[in-house]
């Protein structure tokens, strides 16, 4: 209250506010770039042709990881294949046509609740309902339809705020030239909130990528030979392979291992960052 | 006003309707009197609720075709509801109730046999904030012929032509017709949209506050390319600006909501000149002069 005037003290209070928010962010990024560097430096040893090539050998502890890179490939299309149509025309039926009725706020509290189920659950759900109940046995598609429960939600939000961010000055001008509901949301609506709904839903395959629990008892094995031949194989997968290793294989290589997560991560950052960039491109033309 | 309206149409009209019988007079004649009365609005004991709120009741109003017809009144006295029953455009909003009948050249647009589709294509629509749609601007004009299925090249090119034409926008995007709508300057962009709603070759064109977005140059140029297309389309302008609509209107209604606890009524309608220089309401003076409002 002494000498210091408003403005020096309302500065002062400035600097501090943004050192704190900053050294958080830092602290962020520092992180993340750790992990990451952590990862590399311990597995870019395990990176060579035998590597992606080659089947595991002595249970793991040597030879390759291929059969773990194709079969999490298998896994991850299925998912994307069922997740996407379901997720993405989900989102757009709450976003677009939903009443605002009690029926539609139960869907959005089902939602909500279906992402704040823990992984594990759903991986003993995908065992009884579809391993098990439907039959499907320990399966790709059963364990694909696991992590499917698992995703959805993510997408379904993601394409619902994609599409809400959308000026509703847009749907206007669409209606109001004639245009249906539906020629509204595929031609002008849907285009503008791509990138949004891209966005959401490699971050939400991304996290089925990298999940254990779910396809722990519903399709994931420890060992293969050979490659998946269709939906009801059975399949390796890079998080269980390295699960796998370090709990249930005496004398692991830590250099197998770091080198499997290395291209699981590798695999998630490609495609985050391409549709990153395509995203920005995409803005660069579009602005509200 | 109808009586009025039927003298100076109707009679046209109904000649036109004689020849089709024994096909004496020629066809330019024919052309002329059908074409003559489409894009005339008649509105009788139209009320709007929201919910439970009534926001208009009672309104009647004639709006004659091929001239401007300016609503004007103070926010929120429902000149842009009323504006939106014209095309149907509350049906969008939801929990939005309208009653009354409203005929566009004697058919009943409220009816079920009329289809909300096929009724904006008839009346065209610009908002009060320029919104093309993310796409070129040739892609934007194209959208309404295309909605109506129109595919080939040739027509599509002549359409985004007139209509870029009609919207006095043609001779400052012609060379870049391929370039995306938002590169384009506010007034631009809302002339854009003005060519878009032309596109579909409508009766009626409504529009919202057209020009409240605009810089004063802007404005002038919306205002000039309205009087350029009055004589070709109706029009019927919601504007705030009184001096707007002086200028730019053949009639004038005034539309005011006394209290909240009371929905809008139309006060009066009549010539602009006689409006703005000789009304026969008090409160249609007081507004006008700036009194309220």
């Amino acid at each position: 209250m002494s000498g210091m005037s408003r403005t020096r003290r309302a500065r002062r209070s400035e600097a501090v506010a943004r050192a704190v928010t900053g050294l958080a962010a830092v602290s962020v990024v520092s992180v993340a770039l750790f992990v990451l560097a952590y990862i590399v430096y311990h597995g870019i040893g395990a990176i060579d042709w035998t590597f992606l090539t080659d089947v595991p050998r002595d249970r793991g502890r040597e030879g390759g990881i291929l059969p773990v890179i194709v079969g999490t490939l298998w896994v991850v299309a299925t998912t994307a294949g069922l997740t996407l149509p379901i997720g993405i025309l989900a989102g757009i039926y709450l976003s677009e046509y939903a009443p605002r009725t009690f029926t539609t706020r139960a869907i959005r509290l089902a939602i909500t609740n279906m992402a704040g189920v823990p992984s594990i659950v759903y991986g003993l759900f995908g065992l009884a309902a579809f391993v098990l109940l439907a039959g499907f046995g320990r399966s790709i598609i059963a364990s694909a339809l696991t992590l499917t429960c698992m995703t959805l939600p993510v997408v379904i939000t993601a394409t619902e705020e994609a599409l809400r961010q959308i000026p509703q000055d847009l749907r206007q001008a669409s209606l109001a030239l004639g245009a249906t509901r539906l020629r509204t949301i595929y031609k002008v609506v849907l285009p503008a909130a791509a990138p949004g709904i891209i966005t959401g839903s490699i971050l939400g395959l991304a996290r089925a990528a990298g999940e254990t629990a779910p396809i722990l008892f519903t399709g994931a094995v420890f060992q293969m030979r050979k490659l998946p031949d269709g939906l009801s194989s059975r399949f390796m997968s890079l998080p269980y392979h390295i699960y796998a290793q370090v709990t249930s294989v005496p004398g692991w290589s830590p250099t197998l291992v770091w080198g499997t997560a290395l291209v699981l991560v590798a695999g998630v950052s490609v495609v985050s960052v391409v549709a990153a960039l395509w995203r920005s491109a995409q803005r660069r033309r579009v602005k509200w | 006003m109808n009586a009025l309206l039927l003298e100076r149409d109707g009679t046209l009209a109904y000649t036109a309707g004689a020849v089709v019988a024994d096909d004496a007079v020629d066809v330019a004649t024919r052309e002329d009197a059908t074409a003559a009365v489409r894009g005339t609005f008649s509105l009788s004991g139209v009320s709007v609720a929201y919910g439970r709120d009534r926001v208009i009741e009672g309104v009647g109003m004639e709006i004659p075709a091929r001239s401007v017809t300016a609503l004007i009144g103070p926010s929120g006295c429902g000149k842009s509801t009323l504006l939106r029953c014209l095309n149907r455009m509350n049906d969008e909003i939801g929990n939005v109730h309208v009653d009354g009948r409203i005929t566009l050249d004697g058919a009943d647009i409220m009816g079920k046999a009329m289809d909300p589709v096929e009724l904006r294509m008839r009346v065209g629509q610009v908002f009060q904030r320029p919104n093309p749609f993310p796409m070129s601007i040739y892609d934007n004009i194209a959208y309404g012929p295309r909605t109506q299925g129109i595919r080939r090249k040739s027509e599509l090119d002549l359409l985004v032509e007139e209509s870029l034409r009609g919207a006095a926008l043609w001779d400052e995007v012609k060379k870049s017709l391929k370039k995306h709508a938002f590169e384009l300057s506010g007034g631009q962009q809302q002339r854009l949209c003005i060519a878009r709603a032309l596109a579909t070759k409508p009766e009626v064109i409504l529009m919202d506050e057209p020009a409240s977005a605009l810089d004063p140059i802007s404005t002038q140029q919306i205002e000039d390319t309205i009087a350029e297309l009055k004589d070709s389309v109706t029009i019927v302008i919601v504007t705030h600006n009184m001096q707007q609509a002086a200028r730019i209107s053949n009639q004038t209604a005034f539309m005011l909501r006394e209290s909240l606890e009371e929905p809008a009524h139309l006060v009066e309608m009549g010539d602009t000149k006689k409006m703005f220089t000789n009304p026969d309401d008090s409160r249609t003076e007081s507004y006008i002069t700036g009194r309220f409002g």
